[in-house]
């Protein structure tokens, strides 16, 4: 089914005149079709590659060229370098957010937008196709004898009671260089106070600070953490050594991530991109648990605990940089503790 | 009778007049509730983003010398609660861009005022911009924070269209009350009208009494000319008839006279060619000595058909009585008169104009029949009434004298060889309707003329 793939490096890529970095690209379907789709993502190859695959099989006459960027570089080159991508798939909200409020989204309306549930969608421009909340992962040897913190007031008090154990061993997004990070935490400072408490209390043990769920978890794996909080609950599901360390949904409130898609208005085949979207968006609706990720934790939460992060121009706020600034100073006072 | 020169009806005219008045209040109606209701609408979409731009306003603090806004979560999430709508914003020191969108439109003119709105086109889309700002002092300089907060119209056009849909049917709805209303206003406008025009043409023809039942004060004048007008035809339909009147009773007189002459000279003249002329004399004079005689009877039967005496009067009787009387006449032409039926009826009514009216039929029938032949008279109770029936073995009536017969001075074709002056069956008529009866026409069967005078019973 996969006639070609391609995994090229970022060398080659930036030197033809793409000033915005790339980390992989992938090409599938027939060669020489006149029907291409240009997706730029977040998502990595192997992530996406069965939504692709399921879609070709019914048009096989369709190319589809996925380019891998992360967040920052797909705002860039849809925004500032009006590249021809016909779907911008990102899990930056607000980014995405920002993309459609400056005009750079085409509208798309179908029965199937219709139908969608109203977080799902923003002024017909952003449609979320995954929901990945946002949790705990603890490390099964360290909380051998310790009680699992159901929830984030539980976490704070294992902390503070026990910092031998967690001296060093705490893991966090460094929401300086992480946008998921910074997400997570501007929507859980909005939504409760125990959120800077929690900073507070971390900021004490000398926490690590990490980019990525992905290594966080690895840490996690190795012993070298303890717990970590604010990771995708979903990346962590889906790992084959996780018996090594276990899932919590904070039962008070989890913040949920939407990864959301666009068709940028540089779209030079927008009625192709449209039809994939309502394919992905068929996929994944109306339960809202996409197949590309499958998660038990998201069916098993209760509804009310789940806090989706609201698309709208209250996500524009974190990016302003008055907010920022501000926010990641509080941040560092609290979890720095210079 | 001529058709009367008309030119479009009351009612249409009233109609037409007020459905355009309708119409033009229903569009009224219309546009003035949609400027209304989009007042209320921009109105409601300036206070948020009024409420917004003053929310970061109030968020700026001046620290160390320098200014900081921590925009609040609110100021931009609160703009699309109902609707999803683009939101922008800007936020300046002065001519100092800060943060937001920096290319956002900048209100043009504070004036005295603390907040602007204006309308203007922003990345493709309409966009509504509030504009508020205050002064800081920043290092003992004043210098003014200027926040800009817009919005797209995606809500305010939603509601527009809802608004646009509530107003077209407010108007129509509006224009379609007012239409039936105007159809019964035009209606019960012109009921007088029609029912003056009914009472009118519903008299008979010799009713000229005024109009008496109310009528609305609009149509008094009307009504007070058509009452002078019958009043005006009346008295001159008087006069003509007292001039008849007195024309055939001055006639009567010397005819008699002249009569009596003519029979003396007939009795002295021998010459069979001088007899018959004389004989023809004396019976132009009879016709005409009874034209004036009935001449007489009708203008009677005029004056008496207007001011109608009531009393009980035994029809039987008067119809014995009247055969009776006219015996001398019948015995002469030998035209024996039999009286076939009699039942004792009594009716209230006018007894000379019931003796004329039944004297001048059976008179018909006995000088239109040939000598030997009977009349046969009749009363008898008939359905809801009674009908008195004289019936003669004459030519009787052709198929075309049966409509005018009954018209003055009208006599039949076959009329010819008999003195008359055409006002017998005219009188007849003018008495039998004057009692709210009807007269009848006809053939009898076997030859013979047959006249039916039908009353309803009292």
């Amino acid at each position: 089914m996969r006639n070609l793939v391609l995994s090229l490096g970022l060398i080659c890529f930036s030197t033809l005149a793409n000033a915005f970095e790339i980390e992989d690209r992938a090409v599938f379907g027939p060669d020489g079709s006149d029907q291409v789709l240009r997706i730029i993502s977040t998502a990595d190859i192997s992530f996406f590659e069965p939504m692709i695959q399921s879609y070709l099989a019914d048009n096989d006459v369709v190319r589809v060229d996925y380019t891998v960027a992360s967040s920052s570089e797909v705002m860039r080159a849809v925004l500032n370098e009006q590249q021809p991508f016909d779907l911008a798939i990102s899990s930056a909200m607000d980014l995405q957010t920002k993309l459609a409020n400056d005009g750079m989204a085409l509208p798309h309306a179908s029965d199937l937008t219709q139908g969608l549930p109203n977080w799902a969608v923003w002024n017909e421009m952003v449609f979320a196709f995954t929901q990945e909340p946002a949790a705990f992962v603890i490390s099964n040897a360290a909380f051998a004898d310790l009680p699992v913190p159901e929830n984030r007031q539980e976490l704070i008090n294992t902390l503070r009671q026990n910092p031998e154990i967690f001296e060093g061993r705490v893991g966090t997004y460094d929401i300086r260089s992480s946008g998921s990070g910074y997400l997570f935490a501007t929507q859980d400072a909005r939504a409760s106070d125990t959120y800077w408490r929690l900073t507070e209390v971390m900021g004490t043990l000398d926490p690590q600070l990490y980019c990525c769920t992905s290594s966080m978890i690895d840490d996690v794996v190795s012993g070298d953490l303890a717990i970590v909080y604010n990771v995708l609950a979903s990346y962590a599901e889906q790992r084959e050594d996780s018996d090594a360390f276990t899932i919590i949904l904070p039962s008070d409130f989890s913040i949920v991530m939407l990864r959301t898609m666009l068709i940028p208005t540089t779209s030079e085949n927008p009625e192709l991109a449209a039809e994939f979207l309502d394919f992905v968006l068929a996929q994944t609706f109306p339960d809202g648990n996409s197949p590309l990720l499958r998660s038990e934790v998201l069916d098993t939460a209760s509804e009310e605990s789940l806090h989706r992060i609201a698309l709208g121009p209250g996500l524009l706020v974190y990016l302003d940089q008055f907010k920022s600034r501000n926010f990641i100073a509080e941040w560092e006072s609290s979890i720095l503790q210079e | 009778m001529t058709a009367p020169n008309t030119k479009r009806s009351i009612r249409q005219r009233l109609l037409v007049m007020l459905l355009f008045s309708s119409a033009l209040t229903g569009i009224l109606l219309y546009f003035v509730m949609q400027s209304v209701f989009q007042q209320i609408a921009q109105e409601t979409q300036d206070n948020i983003l009024a409420a917004s731009a003053i929310s970061i306003l109030d968020s700026a603090r001046v620290s160390r010398g320098e200014i900081s806004v921590d925009l609040p979560y609110s100021a931009l999430s609160m703009l699309d609660r109902v609707t999803d709508e683009r939101a922008f914003y800007s936020i300046r020191l002065d001519d100092e861009f800060l943060s937001g969108y920096d290319n956002l439109p900048r209100s043009i003119d504070f004036a005295d005022a603390d907040m602007t709105f204006q309308s203007a086109a922003y990345l493709g889309q309409d966009i509504r911009i509030a504009a508020t700002r205050r002064s800081f002092s920043i290092d003992n300089k004043q210098a003014f924070l200027e926040v800009s907060v817009a919005q797209t119209l995606t809500g305010v056009n939603l509601a527009l269209a809802r608004i646009s849909r509530i107003s077209l049917s407010v108007g129509l709805g509006f224009f379609a009350l007012s239409a039936v209303m105007a159809l019964l206003i035009a209606r019960s406008t012109i009921r007088p009208l029609q029912s003056l025009t009914e009472s009118v043409s519903r008299r008979g023809p010799s009713d000229l009494r005024p109009v008496a039942a109310p009528v609305p004060s609009e149509m008094a004048p009307l009504v007070v000319s058509l009452n002078n007008l019958m009043a005006r035809l009346k008295k001159s339909l008087a006069r003509s008839e007292d001039f008849i009147a007195e024309a055939a009773h001055r006639v009567r007189t010397p005819l008699a006279i002249v009569r009596t002459q003519a029979e003396i000279t007939l009795r002295r003249v021998e010459k069979e060619e001088n007899r018959r002329a004389v004989r023809e004399m004396i019976r132009a004079i009879d016709e005409s000595s009874r034209t004036a005689g009935q001449l007489l009877d009708h203008a009677m039967v005029t004056f008496r058909t207007d001011n109608l005496s009531s009393e009980v009067i035994k029809l039987h009787e008067l119809i014995s009585e009247t055969v009776e009387r006219s015996q001398p006449i019948s015995d002469l032409k030998e035209i024996p008169v039999r009286i076939l039926h009699l039942d004792p009826i009594e009716i209230t009514g006018d007894r000379i104009l019931f003796q004329s009216a039944f004297h001048n039929v059976l008179d018909n029938a006995i000088k239109y029949s040939s000598s030997g032949k009977v009349v046969d008279v009749s009363l008898e109770i008939a359905d809801g009434g009674f009908e008195i029936i004289v019936s003669d073995s004459g030519p009787g009536f052709s198929e075309t004298d049966r409509g005018t017969l009954l018209e003055r001075f009208e006599r039949g074709e076959n009329a010819d060889t008999v003195v008359g002056s055409g006002l017998g069956l005219t009188i007849a008529d003018e008495v039998v309707r004057a009692h709210g009866g009807t007269i009848t026409l006809s053939n009898n069967s076997g030859g013979g003329a047959c006249v039916t005078l039908s009353f309803p019973s009292d």
